[in-house]
C-alpha cells in the first residue's frame, strides 16, 4: 500500500515516499519518513514491515560507513547497491529472513572519483526477492502502478530537478485520485553533487491549485 | 630463568611476571615514537615515520588512522598487529552506532581495545599485541579526551603522552615544556610542541613524521609537509638559541 517513487537525472536522483504508517486497517501516524540518509551522497528509501525496514537500512548504512572508515573512500553506488542486494538475498535464504521487507530501493549519487570516472547518478531498484536493477525511473507499491505512464510521457535524459519534482506532483495527483488507499502526504528528497537535501513535501493540500495538465 | 617460563603466554614465571607480555612491551619500546596532545578544543597526534630506503613510497605507510568520525588513533609497535586491532575497533564503533544510535565515547573504544589486548594475555595459543595505542577524540558533549593503552590491557587518560622508542624522553620534554599550558594552548602551538617532542627523541633532517589535528565535528586534518618543515626549521632555531643562552653564563 505504501508507495515509493524515484527519478534519476543526469546529475541527481530524486526520491518521493508517502508518510503513512498503517497497521492492519488503522493509520497509526502520518509523518513517517521513509527516506533515509545512508551517507553523504546516498539515500535509501524502504517500505515493508516497519521494524525490519528500519533495522535493515541502519545495518546497511553502518556497513557503508565502516567501509569508508577502513578504506578512506566511499563504496561506489553500484557496489553499494550490490552489497544491499546480497544482504537481502542472504537474509531471504536464512532462518531469520526480514519478514516481508517488501521493497527496498536504493539511490546513490557519486561525483567522479579518480578510481571510477564513469560513476554518476545511480538509481537502483531492489525488490523483496532481492532482484536489483539500475533504472532511470522507478516505483514501489500500488501507487507506482499509476506512475509508469507518467514517467514514460515526461521523463527525458536531460531532465532537471524542477521537472523531476513536477513529475512527482503529477504522479501524486494521480495516486490521490485513483488509488483506493489514502496517501495524503509525500516526502521528497534529492541527492546531487552538493549532497542530500530535503525538498518541500507534496501533499493533498499543496496540490489543491496544481494543474497537472499544464 | 626465562628459558622455560616464556613459552606460553598464560604461564607465570616464579617471580610473578608474564614474560610474553613483557616482551610485547619491549616491542613497543623499540617501535617508532608516537605523541598525542590534548588541548581544550583539539587533539594533536604525531608519529615518527622511519624509512631507510629512498625508493620507498612514504604515502603507503599510514600510522594515523580513524576509528570513527570523531576518534583518531596512532600507535607504537608492530604495524601488522595494529592493522588487526584498528579493523576490530572500527567495526565496534559502527556496531555501537547500530545498537545505541550514538557514537562511541573515547573511553568506551579505549576500553574495548584494552579489553581485547587483555584477552590476548590470558588465552592459550595467542600472543599479546605488540602495541601501545594513543586514542584521541571527542565525546558527544564536545570535550576532547586522550587515552593510551598498553599490551597488557592497561589504559590511562592523559593531557599529553608519548610512547615508543623515544617515549620516555619525549614525555619528559612535554612535562617540562607543555605541562601547565596545554589547556590554553592554540592549535599552532600544540602542533609545534608535538613536532618538537618528536624531534627531541630522534635525529631528523627532513620531516619524517606524520602529524594530524582533530577538532570537534570536523574531519581529520593532516598537517602538510611544508608546514612541518617550517616548524622544524623554527624549532632548530629555538634550540640553538636555548643552547647559546645556556652556554653564556657558563663562560662567564
Amino acid at each position: 500500500m505504501e508507495t515509493l517513487l524515484g527519478i534519476k537525472g543526469p546529475d541527481f536522483v530524486m526520491l518521493a515516499a508517502d508518510t503513512t504508517h498503517a497497521r492492519s486497517i488503522i493509520v497509526m501516524k502520518e509523518d513517517q519518513n521513509k527516506i533515509h540518509k545512508a551517507s553523504d551522497n546516498l539515500l535509501i528509501s524502504t517500505t515493508g514491515e516497519s521494524g525490519d525496514t528500519e533495522q535493515f537500512t541502519e545495518f546497511i548504512s553502518k556497513n557503508i560507513a565502516l567501509y569508508k572508515m577502513r578504506n578512506g573512500y566511499d563504496l561506489s553506488p553500484r557496489a553499494a547497491a550490490h552489497f544491499t542486494r546480497k544482504n537481502l538475498a542472504d537474509y531471504l535464504r536464512s532462518r531469520t529472513p526480514y519478514q516481508g521487507l517488501h521493497v527496498c530501493r536504493w539511490v546513490c549519487f557519486r561525483i567522479h572519483q579518480r578510481y571510477d570516472e564513469t560513476d554518476g547518478a545511480e538509481l537502483a531498484f531492489i525488490d523483496y526477492l532481492a532482484n536489483a536493477k539500475s533504472l532511470n525511473h522507478a516505483g514501489h507499491g500500488y501507487g507506482a502502478m499509476f506512475c509508469s505512464s507518467i514517467y514514460d510521457r515526461y521523463w527525458h535524459p536531460n531532465i532537471t530537478q524542477d521537472e523531476a519534482y513536477d513529475i512527482f506532483k503529477k504522479c501524486i495527483v494521480e495516486i490521490q485520485k485513483r488509488l483506493v488507499v489514502n496517501l495524503k502526504n509525500f516526502n521528497v528528497s534529492v541527492v546531487d553533487k552538493n549532497g542530500v537535501r530535503n525538498l518541500e513535501p507534496i501533499s493533498a493540500q499543496s496540490l489543491t491549485d496544481y494543474n497537472a495538465s499544464s | 630463568m626465562s628459558d622455560r617460563y616464556d613459552r606460553a603466554v598464560t604461564i607465570y614465571s616464579p617471580d610473578g611476571h608474564l614474560l610474553q607480555v613483557e616482551y610485547a612491551q619491549e616491542a613497543v619500546r623499540r617501535g617508532s615514537t608516537a605523541v598525542g596532545l590534548r588541548t581544550n578544543d583539539c587533539i594533536v597526534v604525531g608519529v615518527e615515520k622511519r624509512s631507510s630506503n629512498p625508493l620507498f613510497d612514504e604515502r603507503s605507510m599510514r600510522k594515523i588512522s580513524m576509528l570513527d568520525n570523531h576518534v583518531v588513533m596512532t600507535f607504537a609497535g608492530l604495524t601488522a598487529d595494529a592493522r588487526v586491532l584498528i579493523s576490530r575497533a572500527q567495526a565496534e564503533a559502527q556496531s555501537y552506532r547500530l545498537n545505541f544510535e550514538r557514537p562511541v565515547t573515547v573511553e568506551y573504544i579505549t576500553r574495548f581495545i584494552a579489553q581485547m589486548k587483555q584477552n590476548y594475555t590470558q588465552s592459550n595459543g595467542r600472543r599479546p599485541f605488540g602495541l601501545s595505542c594513543l586514542m584521541g577524540g571527542f565525546d558527544g558533549d564536545g570535550k576532547p579526551h586522550l587515552y593510551q593503552t598498553e599490551p597488557s590491557g592497561i589504559y590511562y587518560e592523559w593531557t599529553g603522552s608519548s610512547t615508543g622508542r623515544a617515549g620516555t624522553t619525549a614525555r619528559e620534554y612535554m612535562e617540562k615544556h607543555a605541562g601547565d599550558t596545554v589547556d590554553s594552548m592554540d592549535e599552532q602551538t600544540a602542533v609545534k610542541h608535538v613536532v618538537r617532542t618528536l624531534m627531541s627523541g630522534t635525529e631528523m633532517s627532513e620531516p619524517q613524521l606524520d602529524v594530524a589535528v582533530l577538532r570537534f565535528n570536523q574531519p581529520l586534518r593532516m598537517v602538510e609537509c611544508q608546514a612541518l618543515d617550517d616548524h622544524m626549521r623554527a624549532i632548530r632555531g629555538e634550540i640553538e638559541a636555548e643552547v647559546k643562552t645556556r652556554l653564556v653564563p657558563n663562560k662567564l
